[in-house]
């Protein structure tokens, strides 16, 4: 599932004719996210889904703790030792759904070559298998085979961590192939839809860029170091990434790493609640020259050199406002080096237009592209089974890569909303009732340079055992 | 069009769960509201309101204590130890004389604290203001606390300098009381009478090991310890020492026990250099202070209507 993200983000703004006929694939085809609801903590710990889960997948502050702690509640009840011998911590998670996709100015052979498509019917997701827990004591692990939904299964997630190390759980150690710290998690994400069940914040690549590197979204291969406060009121973590958008293989540069960082305090803000403030950057490097075989157009999988950089930093903040209701932010500024906006970068999957051997030039004028933008998601939590999610984000380029382009190409803008009911709330399986409804605009993306609208209407039955 | 009645339609149904989602949530709390959802909690500066933590313990403890607080949640049959029944006012940890009911502190601290050698978490997510009103919904559920004040929190003396003599005295006075009778002669939990123990709900209970943890289910300072066996642990059989313990006595054995724990300590080098040997039931009795009491310990007195869990 994770892969056809991947490949969508590449594919969309790397050749925009085939945007709007992406957008209208992979949202028929398709739709579930990677997330973390696992009923087995909730049944190895005796605790409900909504002790850890604002509204699953989605962490509260305890939930946040326990993950941090490497999914150990820290209460001496951890290690294997004290479950029962038939306990399996394996959690599966699916959905049926019905949904209404329409896709305007799709390129189409008849009329005035672009037409709005518009389809309905029955779907199933993705199957996410999640399981996790503890080894040993302070030694714990995630892993996450994942498929879309005919089945073809990735590993969307491996890891495993050294918890508490010297005592401390100031110091944690992950390897593997994780989610990015990122306090306002994807993989967590409350909604489903193709555009709405990502974050377009963290895959942002602007229109004819090549890199595909800097998705904070998507998990990745590397090695992280994690800290916080007993309370988990602060929080630190710093990852040094393969540059590989977490395709495992090393296919991709032949020595490029990335590096993400982040940091969060959380306040007691009183009858408020807990509001939490941080910063994230993710910074790093990654190929543009390749070595062929075959053709100019047959790269070597990992033979990538000629690194160039990219950043992406933002601020981050969870606002509670009493029980009900609460507020999530995250911003972001991004930067790619002027050769990833001339559409170098990723040869290997094609997404990279052009190959950056000795003695090509960048062309006059060629600028590093940089953008702006913000997520916004406010949640009414009516009680722990009902919650009702908004969000709206925006992302605005505020430099072209190529000085006369237009201004606003690639902006979106996208809003969500929707609810979740779960008619019950135990701590051994999970069902929610979903209702959603997804718009996305993008400037001059349709074959012909017209913005494009998107929409998806959706409502299904999530659950996990 | 068609979208827009499409995006009309979720917002009816959204209505319709809303309904529904209402009127069961009335059912749920039904029993609640007619309980003293008055009840307030001190705690330092801050008053917690039960009323206001309705929502948290729907959301963070009804799985284990149950819609009741009567410990009979939805995870009773798997939980060992069986979570707190709250309708009958006994605490384990507590600050106060034994059969008394607790301070709010004392809830307000156990909330934050957890219950090590059980499955209650540390919730020291919660903003103390959380904690507070908790700690007044917890107490709603008990006609005790409509009828009867905590007991007053007994006097703990400064804590006096550690020395290998106070922690050979430290285990006398764990022989001289027969710890050893539940904890073991070497503090491992496996005393002669470890395998019989049962709590008031007559459930099997098991002594704790100090050799397993650093924290004890009531705190982790030396004055907790100080506390945990000069108050009891109301609800299991563990009594309170304080009819049989002096006070300087009481430090002795806080050293001492602090020497069988696993993690490095000045009470642990001096029982290396002091050579200490398990404690021997069945050398000649060391003679108790002029005027002590018989070291065989007082069971506390029932402080409730049968049924506590640990």
């Amino acid at each position: 599932m994770r892969l056809w993200r991947q490949s969508f983000a590449r594919h969309k703004f790397a050749t925009p004719f085939l945007t709007a006929a992406l957008v209208l694939t992979f949202a028929v085809v398709s739709c579930s996210q990677p997330a973390s609801a696992l009923p087995a903590f909730a049944r190895k710990y005796g605790l409900r889904c909504s002790a850890c889960h604002e509204s699953w997948p989605m962490l509260n502050y305890f939930g946040q703790k326990f993950k941090d702690n490497g999914y150990q509640l820290m209460n001496d009840r951890d290690a294997p030792i004290w479950q029962n011998p038939s306990y399996w911590p394996v959690t599966f998670r699916m959905v049926g759904l019905w949904h209404r996709v329409s896709t305007g100015k799709v390129a189409v052979d008849t009329g005035t070559g672009e037409q709005r498509i518009t389809s309905t019917g029955f779907d199933i997701s993705g199957l996410d298998i999640l399981t996790g827990g503890t080894l040993e004591k302070n030694f714990t692990f995630l892993l996450v085979p994942s498929s879309d939904n005919t089945g073809a299964f990735h590993m969307e997630s491996v890891s495993a961590r050294l918890d508490n190390l010297f005592g401390s759980p100031w110091l944690n150690i992950k390897l593997g192939k994780f989610e990015l710290d990122n306090l306002h998690s994807e993989k967590r994400v409350l909604s489903l839809t193709a555009n709405g069940g990502i974050y377009q914040l963290y895959h942002f690549i602007p229109v004819g860029d090549g890199n595909i590197f800097g998705q904070i979204g998507d998990n990745q291969l590397g090695v992280e170091l994690m800290g916080h406060s007993a309370d988990d009121r602060t929080r630190y973590s710093a990852a040094l990434l393969s540059s590989s958008d977490g395709q495992p293989g090393l296919i991709y540069g032949a020595n490029s790493y990335s590096g993400f960082f982040a940091a969060s305090r959380a306040f007691d803000v009183g009858k408020l609640g807990v509001d939490r403030i941080g910063a994230y950057a993710m910074i790093g490097q990654a190929p543009t020259s390749w070595t062929t075989s075959g053709g100019p157009n047959s790269p070597i999988g990992g033979s990538g050199v000629g690194n160039k950089s990219f950043h992406r930093e933002g601020f981050v903040g969870q606002f509670y406002f009493g029980q009900h209701f609460d507020l999530q932010v995250v911003t972001q500024h991004g930067w790619d080096n002027a050769w990833f906006g001339q559409g170098y970068g990723d040869f290997i999957d094609g997404v990279a237009i052009g190959n950056n051997t000795p003695g090509t030039t960048l062309p006059p004028g060629a600028q590093a592209p940089t953008w702006n933008g913000v997520l916004i998601e406010p949640h009414y939590v009516y009680s722990p089974q009902l919650i009702f999610v908004g969000r709206y984000e925006t992302i605005r380029m505020s430099r072209q890569a190529t000085p006369g382009t237009a201004s606003n190409l690639g902006n979106i803008s996208t809003y969500t909303i929707g609810y979740r009911y779960n008619p019950f709330m135990t701590s051994r399986a999970g069902f929610a009732w979903h209702n959603e409804y997804n718009w996305l605009h993008q400037d001059g993306t349709s074959p012909s340079g017209n913005n494009i609208n998107t929409s998806e209407l959706l409502l299904g039955f999530d659950f996990d055992f | 069009m068609r979208t827009s009645l499409l995006k009309g339609s979720l917002w009816v149904t959204a209505a319709a769960v809303l309904t529904f989602a209402n009127v069961s949530s009335a059912q749920n709390t039904e029993y609640q509201e007619q309980q003293w959802m008055g009840m307030q909690s001190h705690v330092g500066k801050l008053t917690g309101h039960a009323g206001d933590a309705k929502g948290d313990y729907r959301r963070y403890c009804v799985g284990c204590h149950g819609e009741l607080g009567d410990g009979n949640g939805e995870n009773f049959p798997w939980l060992d130890p069986k979570p707190r029944d709250f309708t009958l006012g006994v605490f384990k940890c507590r600050s106060t004389p034994t059969g008394t009911l607790p301070t709010d502190e004392d809830l307000f601290n156990t909330i934050a604290r957890g219950l090590v050698t059980s499955n209650m978490p540390q919730w020291n997510t919660f903003t103390s203001q959380q904690r507070a009103d908790l700690v007044a919904f917890v107490k709603h559920f008990s006609a005790r606390f409509q009828t009867e004040k905590p007991g007053e929190p007994i006097q703990i003396p400064p804590e006096p300098p550690v020395t290998p003599e106070r922690v050979k005295a430290g285990q006398e006075v764990y022989n001289r009381v027969q710890c050893w009778k539940c904890h073991g002669v070497e503090g491992r939990g496996n005393g002669p009478s470890a395998s019989t123990l049962t709590d008031d709900q007559s459930r099997p209970i098991a002594p704790y090991n100090f050799h397993d943890e650093i924290r004890f289910k009531c705190g982790t300072t030396d004055q907790d310890l100080y506390k945990i066996f000069m108050t009891g642990l109301d609800g299991t059989p563990m009594p309170s020492w304080s009819d049989n313990i002096k006070p300087d006595e009481a430090w002795d054995l806080v050293f001492y026990l602090r020497s069988l724990q696993p993690m490095k300590s000045k009470e642990k080098e001096f029982a290396k250099q002091l050579g200490l040997k398990p404690v021997n039931p069945n050398a000649p009795a060391a003679q108790p202070p002029a005027a002590e009491p018989t070291p065989t310990p007082t069971p506390p007195p029932p402080p409730a209507p049968p049924g506590s869990q640990p």
